[in-house]
Parts: structure tokens; sequence; C-alpha cells
């Protein structure tokens, strides 16, 4: 029982990231804060993906000179498939930050703090 | 994949990001997140996913940092918590 659970150790850190990102989107006051937690949960998901595509011994996805005369071996090389889905991701993730990013500034803008409790309070008492 | 590297960039994630969580000035969480997607490059790369670990490191810790750095220097730098 003991092995199984240390051999499996890289999936432990995934959960503890993803709970660590979870407790910051939720626990965290500061808006910048949540976007940092969020910005830990996706590179978490991300890590995942990457792990299952990945083999002990495997080579890089890239066919060698040999390979190209009728002698590929496709247990030899790592999936490429998770690695070009996670590409996307991490670019669209960054757009995502972008326009979060420029929501918070707005929201400095008209309420001139960034924090959660504090924007709800001035949000009570003005009625808007 | 080599086991002990695996293990010891693991560990310099966690830390890393539970720095980006707890420290109270918000330029330092950004500077210690753009380090935190830096170990995840190096993660990446001793993985064998070498596309993903350049994208991660030009896009996540480059253009990602610049834009935590550009918000933060619009608003406050002082978190509560």
């Amino acid at each position: 029982m003991l092995e199984y659970i240390i051999s499996k150790y890289n999936y432990w850190v995934y959960i503890f990231l993803m709970m660590l990102g979870l407790y910051g989107m939720i626990g965290k006051r500061n808006l910048v804060k949540k976007l940092i937690g969020m910005n830990i949960f996706q590179v978490a998901i991300i890590l995942f993906y990457i792990s299952i595509g990945s083999k002990v011994g495997g080579d890089i996805p890239i066919l060698t000179a040999e390979d190209l005369h009728g002698m590929a071996d496709p247990g030899k090389y790592l999936n490429p498939i998770p690695h070009v889905l996670m590409l996307t991701a991490i670019v669209v993730g960054i757009a995502t930050t972008g326009v979060a990013l420029a929501i918070i500034i707005m929201i400095y803008n008209r309420y001139k703090t960034l924090a959660e409790d504090e924007i709800l309070e001035i949000r009570k008492k003005t009625g808007a | 994949m080599i086991v002990p590297l695996d293990i010891i960039l693991l560990v310099f994630v966690v830390i890393t990001g539970i720095a980006a969580l707890q420290i109270k000035d918000l330029l330092g969480a950004t500077i210690i997140l753009g380090s935190f997607s830096f170990f995840m490059c190096l993660i990446y790369t001793e993985m064998g996913a070498v596309d993903v670990a350049f994208t991660e490191a030009c896009v996540g810790a480059g253009v990602g940092t610049v834009l935590f750095i550009a918000a933060v220097h619009k608003t406050k730098r002082r978190a509560k918590d």
C-alpha cells in the first residue's frame, strides 16, 4: 500500500497544487491574489495532462532518419496529443489572465480598492 | 524522465506556489509566480514535452509576468492578506 502511494507521487503533488489554487481563489480577499490562485490551478491541470502522456524511458516525439525508412516504433515515443492540447491551453490561459487584469484595473478605477469585502461594503452602502 | 530531478523540481514548484499566495507584496508575488512558471517549464522539459516547455517559458513566464507587473503598477501594490 505504501509503495503504491509513493509510486504515484506526482499525482499527489498535482492534487496539492490544485487544492492550493482553489484555496487562493476562495480564501484570499485580494483580487490579484485570486487571479494568482487561478493561474496555479490552471498550471496544475496542464501538468496533469502532460504527465498522462509521459512514460519512463520514452523519447521526445520527433522522427529520426532511420524511422523514415519503415522502422518507426510508436512505443518508443511519448504521446504527443496531450502536448498539443496543452499548448493551446497555455495560450488561452494567458489571454484569460489578460482580460481578468483589465477588469481588475477597471474595478480599481471605480472603487479605489482591490479587496473583495471592501468592494462589497461600498456597493452595499451606495446601492450600486 | 529522471526521478530524483523530478522530485526536486516538484518540491520547488510547491514552495514557490505557497509563497506566491502567502506574500503580502503583490509585486513580489508576481515575481515569485514568474519563477513558479519557470520551474514548471523545467518540469515539462524533463518530462519530454519540449514544445510545451518553450511555450510556457515565453508565454507563461514572460508575457504573464509583464501583464501582472503592468496591472500592479496601475493599481495598489500592498495587499491585506
